[in-house]
């Protein structure tokens, strides 16, 4: 039997998706950029499912390619075109919320916000929050380490998971971690967290919960220059105040957020930074004070402090809102990931601004300033044909980010976008070495090829979006 | 650049600015029902708008495989009201019904089921024939007969969903109609013309008539236009261009007779798309204009109450109140706030939040009868969420809500239009008193 028929056998022909219109939805993620036509779609319904599926894949040699909610923004999901995507949006279960042992029981395709949901009656919230947690995944955020606002003072994904049951590419099924912190011998679920779904699919997390903290407090503090706002985060945690969050937004980022939701931000300042502090109220109101006077001593213009939940609600929204408002603002653009040195945010910000006018093409920041994680967005026209400047720009401030002593990628992975840029980072043995672990988990190459590793396919030719061949758009032939 | 619409033909396909919109960053999937049922992209708001996209480049063609995933969508706008980069969805959705429509031939059994529905719905004359063989098949114990005979779990999907749909009302309440005019209390603040709506008017006279008293004692005089028709939503929705366009026109002309300020409409769906008649008739010179002016006089009847200060005392009503969003008026209209705060202002009222509120229930216009399935389980869906609230009343401002959250309750919890509480609270009556 084909592995098609096999497939569509072990899962039902309500679960497998081969109608080419409908695969087309499948073709990419976040980064639009980037797309591929899989072969076929399948959506399992339980971990046993998944496990049957990649069973089939393993016998017959077909790659597969995890998929959550689509929202990854380096192409990880960008699916292989000889192979399947494997949906997990049918695995939506939370199992078990244990308020005694903090901790949440949930299946991969639960989305991050869902958890906290579902924590809340006890008081209890996970607390990575990637922007786009009321939609992406668990087991996105796993494969990537996403991360988030809070992600300064509570750490990423890594730092939040105790335990993942995941599927390996042979269809063998096995627990990664445990209940117990520390636990003897490597550690695979830290090596598993993180791989871009290049090890295996999880299908069940354990998250660790947190108690929400005692007191909140938030302020947007604007700044009359982009290096201002950069050296008073510098200046925030030199003075040894561990923030919950310390983002930054610039003047283009503000008018999107403004032009999308009701907006709480100040349409003409040049910069501005949300702090909020959360932690023993005494300490919050001592911090929160300090706060303010240390932007006020980098020329900090005003100050709006969140009166209330509903006031800090919209601050948050907004913040969370930035990238997709971007749309409103510009047609096309790519989103960078780069990290610092939280020492040269100034410096890098700057740079940034004088390649971009260089370029002729217009750059937003809004990002995770505390982290010195850079959220550069290129914007362009694809219809203007400014793709492939916005392109260059964009890998040039990844790179940029590398040579000042930072990294490629914060959080959003290195996938198909990143992957060429991976020879600047590391040295052919470090690469040999990553590859070595990948295969002693994956010896096939089958689980999430084409990512991570620089290609000379990749990065010879980028996959563009689909063009008619000239016989067909003459009428002589047919896409079936 | 080459100007085509790919596989969409020349009249008005759905824009290309407004596909670009879409960054695919997937903030509306949540907030989608049927992705929440099924989790297949092509059911989301951003795989229908990357199959609209396509079709636009010529990349698909126009067939059943796509109209299969525009005809699943319940245009409840949630995507709308969810997305950050300002899709338009709504005006999508609207140029590329109609495309499918004229380009992709219905099942005979669709199209069977679509006409029986278009055929009743729009006019209070079959649809009260249609809901006196309901009451009397009720009263004659043949509802039970047939439910124990097993005959209702053999009807097709669609026929069961309407029969699951029929709602408890009195014969004497079928032949209600309101009078020409009610005049204002105390002094003139507004003439406003009343939209009766057909299935409202028949299955829900008590609202119009509650609708009737309150905008009265708020200092409305209030107009029931005579002769008037279907507003053309349900055939809006479906895609049903020209139809909904002829039924704008004449309900134009029934209105303008009138002479009011406002033209208040108390079900989401008719409202909603009342203010469309611009958009719908904008190629029109006759009426173009008219129709601008039209729709721009257009309020729902809770945003018109929220736009005028309180002058009737409300008497208290202790009750507490689960409001749910009816998505033509929360997505559509963006009308969240209005009823809420006029629920709040009546002493007594406890508002209680329900679960995955932004979800739609399944009513969606005659979704429910033509996708029965989906539509069921989100009924349910729906339901469920409500009942683990423990409201002593449902609120919703929709005819359509209305019916479905009723067939999937399953305790016996009141279900209102906010206007009826209002009401209430007015006349000094309990709620089941004001309702008789
Ligand atoms: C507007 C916007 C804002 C964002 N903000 C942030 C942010 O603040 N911080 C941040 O870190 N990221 C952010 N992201 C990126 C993205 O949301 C995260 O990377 C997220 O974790 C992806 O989750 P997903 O479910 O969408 O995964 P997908 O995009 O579907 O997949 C991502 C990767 O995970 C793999 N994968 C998915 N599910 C599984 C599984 N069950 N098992 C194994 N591998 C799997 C895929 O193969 C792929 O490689 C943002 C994205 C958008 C569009
Ligand atoms: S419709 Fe809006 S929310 Fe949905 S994917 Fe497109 S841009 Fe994002
Ligand atoms: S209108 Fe409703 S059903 Fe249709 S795509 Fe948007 S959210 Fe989904």
């Amino acid at each position: 039997m084909s592995w098609a028929a096999e497939l569509t056998e072990v899962l039902g022909r309500e679960n497998v998706i081969t109608d080419p219109a409908r695969l087309r939805t499948y073709e990419c993620d976040g980064l639009t950029g980037y797309r591929v036509v899989p072969a076929m779609v399948v959506l399992p319904r339980s971990a046993a499912e998944v496990a049957a599926a990649v069973g089939v894949c393993a016998r017959h040699g077909v790659p597969f390619v995890a998929r959550g909610a689509g929202t990854g923004l380096s192409g990880g999901a960008l699916p292989v075109a000889d192979g399947i995507v494997i949906s997990l949006q049918r695995l939506r279960r939370i199992v078990e919320v244990d308020p005694v042992n903090l901790r949440a029981v949930v299946e991969p395709g639960v989305t991050n916000l869902d958890i906290s949901k579902a924590a809340a009656p006890y008081g209890l919230y996970y607390a990575p929050d990637p922007s786009s947690q009321q939609v992406c995944t668990i087991g996105g955020n796993v494969a990537e380490n996403s991360g988030g606002a809070h992600c300064l003072k509570y750490g990423f994904t890594v730092n939040h998971v105790l335990a993942a049951e995941v599927v390996l590419a042979d269809g063998t099924v096995t627990t990664l971690g445990g209940d117990s912190p520390q636990l003897p011998g490597y550690d695979l679920l830290g090596a598993f967290i993180g791989s871009e779904g290049t090890l295996g699919i999880v299908t069940q997390v354990t998250v660790r919960l947190l108690a929400k903290p005692a007191a909140v407090r938030t302020m947007v503090a604007d700044f009359a220059t982009v290096a201002g706002a950069g050296d008073a985060v510098t200046g925030i945690v030199a003075a040894g105040i561990v923030p919950a969050a310390i983002e930054m937004l610039d003047n283009l980022a503000i008018q999107a957020v403004a032009a999308s939701t009701q907006s709480v931000y100040t349409l003409d300042t040049v910069a501005a930074l949300v702090v909020e502090l959360d932690g023993p109220p005494d300490d919050v109101a001592e911090q929160f004070e300090q706060v303010q006077e240390i932007c006020r001593a980098h020329g900090c213009t005003k100050v709006l402090v969140a009166e209330d939940a509903e006031q800090r609600a919209l601050i948050w929204t907004g913040r969370k809102a930035a990238f997709a408002a971007v749309g409103r603002i510009s047609p096309d653009y790519f989103v960078q990931d780069g990290v610092v040195p939280r020492g040269r945010l100034a410096e890098v910000l700057g740079r940034i601004a004088a390649m971009a006018d260089e370029a002729g093409v217009r750059v937003a920041n809004v990002f995770h300033a505390g982290d010195g994680n850079l959220h550069p967005l290129v914007l362009y026209s694809e219809a203007a044909g400014e793709h492939d400047r916005a392109e260059r720009l964009s890998t040039e401030i990844a790179e940029l980010c590398v040579e000042l002593g930072g990294s490629l990628s914060g959080e959003h992975g290195i996938g198909a976008d990143k992957a060429c840029s991976m020879p600047r980072m590391f040295g052919e043995d470090d690469l040999a070495t990553m590859l070595r672990l990948r295969s002693a988990f994956d010896p096939g190459g089958l689980c999430n090829p084409g990512k991570v590793f620089p290609t000379p396919r990749l990065c010879g030719e980028r996959p563009g979006r689909y063009r008619p061949h000239p016989l067909e758009e003459a009428g002589v032939i047919e896409r079936l | 650049m080459v100007l085509t619409n790919g596989s969409f033909d020349a009249h008005r396909p759905p824009r290309r600015e407004l596909l670009d919109d879409c960054v695919h960053c997937g903030f509306c999937l949540p907030s989608c029902p049927t992705y929440a049922v099924g989790g297949e992209e092509m059911d989301s708001p951003r795989g229908r708008i990357y199959l609209m996209d396509l079709a636009e480049r010529g990349e698909i063609p126009l067939d059943r495989t796509m109209a299969g995933h525009i005809d699943s969508c319940l245009g409840c706008l949630a995507c709308v009201t969810a997305c950050p980069s300002g899709v338009q969805y709504d005006l999508l959705l609207e140029a590329t019904r109609p495309q499918l429509e004229r380009h992709v031939p219905r099942t005979r059994r669709d199209r069977l089921v679509r006409r029986a529905v278009f055929a009743v719905f729009p006019y209070p004359a079959r649809m009260r024939v249609a809901a006196l063989f309901g009451v009397l098949y009720r009263r004659l114990g043949l509802r039970a007969l047939t439910h124990r005979l097993g005959i209702v779990d053999r009807l097709p999907a669609e026929l069961r969903a309407a029969e699951g749909l029929l709602p408890p009302v009195k014969v004497r309440s079928l032949f209600r109609r309101l009078p020409a005019r009610v005049a204002a209390v105390g002094e003139r603040r507004l003439r406003v013309a009343l939209l009766e709506g057909c299935a409202q008017r028949v299955l829900f006279g008590d609202v119009n008539a509650a609708t009737a008293r309150v905008l009265a004692a708020e200092g409305c005089e209030v107009v029931v236009p005579e002769g008037q028709r279907c507003c053309g939503a349900l055939n809006l929705h479906a895609g049903l261009e020209d139809d909904a366009a002829a039924r704008a026109r004449r309900l134009i002309d029934t209105f303008e007779k009138a002479e009011a300020d406002v033209v208040v409409a108390n079900v989401a769906g008719c409202g909603s798309s009342m203010k469309e008649y611009d958009r719908l008739l904008a190629d029109d010179p006759a009426y173009a204009e008219r129709a601008a002016r039209f729709a721009a006089s257009v309020r729902d009847v809770t945003e018109l109450l929220a736009e005028l200060e309180p002058r009737a005392p409300r008497h208290p009503i202790q009750a507490k109140v689960a409001y749910h969003d009816a998505c033509h008026l929360a997505n559509a209209q963006r009308i969240r706030r209005q009823p809420r705060d006029l629920l709040r202002a009546v002493p007594g009222i406890e508002l209680t939040d329900i679960a995955e509120a932004e979800l739609c229930c399944g009513s969606a216009g005659i979704y429910n009868l033509v996708q029965p399935v989906a539509a069921e389980e989100l009924g349910r869906r729906k339901a469920a969420n409500i009942e683990a609230a423990a409201p002593d009343v449902i609120a919703t401002a929709n005819a359509g809500c209305l019916l479905q959250v009723r067939r999937f309750l399953g305790r016996d919890i009141p279900l209102v239009h906010p206007i009826e509480i209002l009401d209430a609270s007015i006349r000094g009556v309990p709620l089941e008193r004001a309702r008789r």
